[in-house]
């Protein structure tokens, strides 16, 4: 179902984003926060919330900022370009907290007032561009140079738990490269572990769904993206190409310590 | 495609493809160029295959240069429109949706937004089809006549149909289009979900859709497409979407397009309001002579018991 009715100020986000919008502070309330992404934990994403003394019913409101990658643009060559590492990050996953930021701006707004139908509205933005900025956090550090070990195949738990489930490493991979490359239009595929049942699974999310949206009890391991923003500029059309390649830097360090914080 | 069906019956030695002209007898087609019959052939002993072919853009790869760049039209029509459109043939080939048109496949597998899977290929050939024509060398600028009357009356003005149709395209999440269609659909359409059903008819509206949807499942009037799947623009603008739209608007649309469009429209949108009247005076007609019959047969009644 097409929304025709569109978000004025989400469209002047949008159509300003050459400018390098920074994230929006609320003015004269609070400070901005560095977002926090732990390592391992059920909810990726913590929130400090904000004290304030401001009147009752004032929640104060967290903005987000682009964090930092661990390594240099040109650092996850010849994988992935360093060209398409700089836009992604400096403008993909930007504009996502701008708008995001806006968005949430715009939200606690409209709660204040009791705006029921503005809260409505809101939310396929929220949904849209804050899982853009939940889905790339986890990205950037799924992503390692070799020399920090990308591309090393996983051991020890995670290892052995994708022999016993998938039968190979080879298999799981040919199995997310499948899933991957048929999936239409823009969105991600996972590799995660289900807390509830503790096993791993394969699952793909449409547009910036976040994982989440297939089934609370699931922990992302490893996210790729298959926007063609992602691989357009090197691999074009030939996104199989692209899922070949970026095994060369994933960073299974980091989807091992995920993977044992979650099944702790 | 030169060759007529004529010339293929009164050549029966001809053992090659050709493919049949005409109008595909549907009048769903807002085809710019005049359509053919594209995706039945005779093949060499008269048996009917269906093949969807890959049109080429009614003007050379670098026409479009600078705004849209040849580099583009050899990967976005070279590679993604003939990948869908190959793609789609694979699937369709030996089934029923064979030898039927590219717009009754998109409806067929449509099926309601249950979507089966021929149709994102199916919608995808189509689009760019559509997308192709709805642009031209020297493009851009504002329309006029009847069309322009149109746009003010259904959206203020000029300016503000572009404002509405460049947010539609940069609002659109994820992969898809915006569309200006023409709007006089029928409420009982089956397989329609209207995006717009507070709309009067016999309107302009914009819409949008994700990734391979068009208003044809809406059973809109589709008049101009601007395709948003980054694939359209990354080579030429990176993530800024926002200055494609815009280029778009200013050095490419075809408003000759848009007319022609809107002019089948109107006269499909004529054909069947008139064709609702013939069934509903039919109907009415049918009512009258049952009516009528049972008079007769009720007064005959009253005749019999009365002589008795």
């Amino acid at each position: 179902m097409p929304s025709i009715t569109s978000d004025k100020k989400m469209v002047n986000a949008e159509l300003s984003e050459a400018s390098e919008a920074k994230s929006s502070i609320v003015p004269g309330i609070n400070p901005s926060f560095q977002e926090q992404v732990s390592y391992g934990s059920p909810n990726l994403i913590t929130r400090k919330t904000l004290k304030t003394t401001a009147p009752l019913g004032f929640r104060g409101l967290q903005t987000f900022s682009l964090p930092d990658l661990p390594y240099d643009y040109g650092d996850l060559e010849p994988a992935i370009s360093s060209e398409i590492m700089q836009l992604h990050h400096q403008k993909h996953h930007q504009a996502y907290i701008t708008n995001y930021n806006k968005a949430l701006e715009q939200l606690d707004s409209a709660i204040a007032k009791g705006d029921a139908s503005t809260v409505v509205k809101l939310q396929g933005a929220i949904k849209f561009n804050g899982g853009g900025h939940v889905n790339h956090s986890i990205f950037w550090k799924n992503l390692a140079p070799v020399r920090e070990g990308g591309g090393e195949p996983p051991k020890a738990s995670l290892g052995s738990a994708i022999d016993s489930h998938f039968g190979s490493l080879e298999a799981l991979v040919q199995k997310m490269n499948a899933e991957g490359a048929a999936l239409q239009g823009s969105g991600w595929v996972w590799l995660a572990v289900d807390k509830e049942f503790k096993r791993l699974v394969v699952e793909t999310t449409a547009n910036q769904d976040p994982l989440v949206t297939k089934g609370p009890s699931l922990v992302p391991l490893l996210g790729i993206d298959v926007w063609e923003h992602a691989y357009y500029l090197q691999y074009k059309n030939v996104r199989p190409d692209y899922l070949k390649n970026i095994w060369k830097v994933i960073n299974w360090k980091y989807a091992s310590e995920v993977y044992d914080k979650a099944l702790d | 495609m030169a060759a007529s069906a004529a010339a293929a019956i009164g050549s029966p030695l001809k053992c090659g493809l050709i493919s049949s002209q005409g109008f595909s007898g549907s009048t769903r087609s807002f085809q710019w160029r005049k359509n053919e019959k594209r995706n039945v052939r005779k093949g060499c002993r008269g048996v009917i295959t269906a093949k969807i072919d890959l049109r080429p853009p009614p003007y050379s790869l670098d026409a479009l240069e600078p705004h849209m760049s040849r580099e583009t039209f050899e990967y976005h029509w070279g590679k993604h429109h003939r990948a869908y459109v190959d793609n789609l043939n694979k699937q369709i080939v030996g089934t029923e949706l064979d030898t039927k048109t590219l717009e009754d496949i998109i409806l067929l597998t449509y099926n309601k937004g249950d979507l089966l899977p021929p149709f994102n290929n199916a919608a995808q050939v189509w689009n760019h089809d559509f997308f192709w024509e709805s642009m031209k060398p020297g493009g851009g600028g504002k329309p006029s006549g009847e069309l322009l009357e149109l746009i003010n009356r259904d959206f203020g003005s000029f300016e503000g149909f572009v404002n509405e149709f460049k947010a539609a395209a940069a609002t659109q999440f994820g992969s898809g289009w915006a569309w200006l269609v023409y709007k006089a659909n029928r409420l009982d359409v089956g397989n329609a979900v209207n995006p717009r059903p507070s709309d009067e008819d016999k309107k302009l509206v914009v819409v949008k859709s994700p990734n391979a949807v068009n208003p044809l499942v809406w059973d809109y009037s589709p008049l101009l497409t601007i395709d948003v799947w980054e694939h359209a623009y990354y080579l030429d603008f990176q993530n800024r979407r926002p200055d494609y739209i815009s280029t778009f608007m200013e050095k490419l649309v075809s408003w000759d397009a848009v007319n022609f469009r809107l002019e089948a429209a109107k006269a499909r949108a004529a054909e069947r309001e008139e064709e609702e009247e013939r069934k509903k005076t039919e109907y009415e007609d049918n009512q009258a002579d049952l009516d009528a019959r049972e008079m007769y047969l009720e007064s005959s009644d009253a005749d019999d018991s009365e002589a008795d």
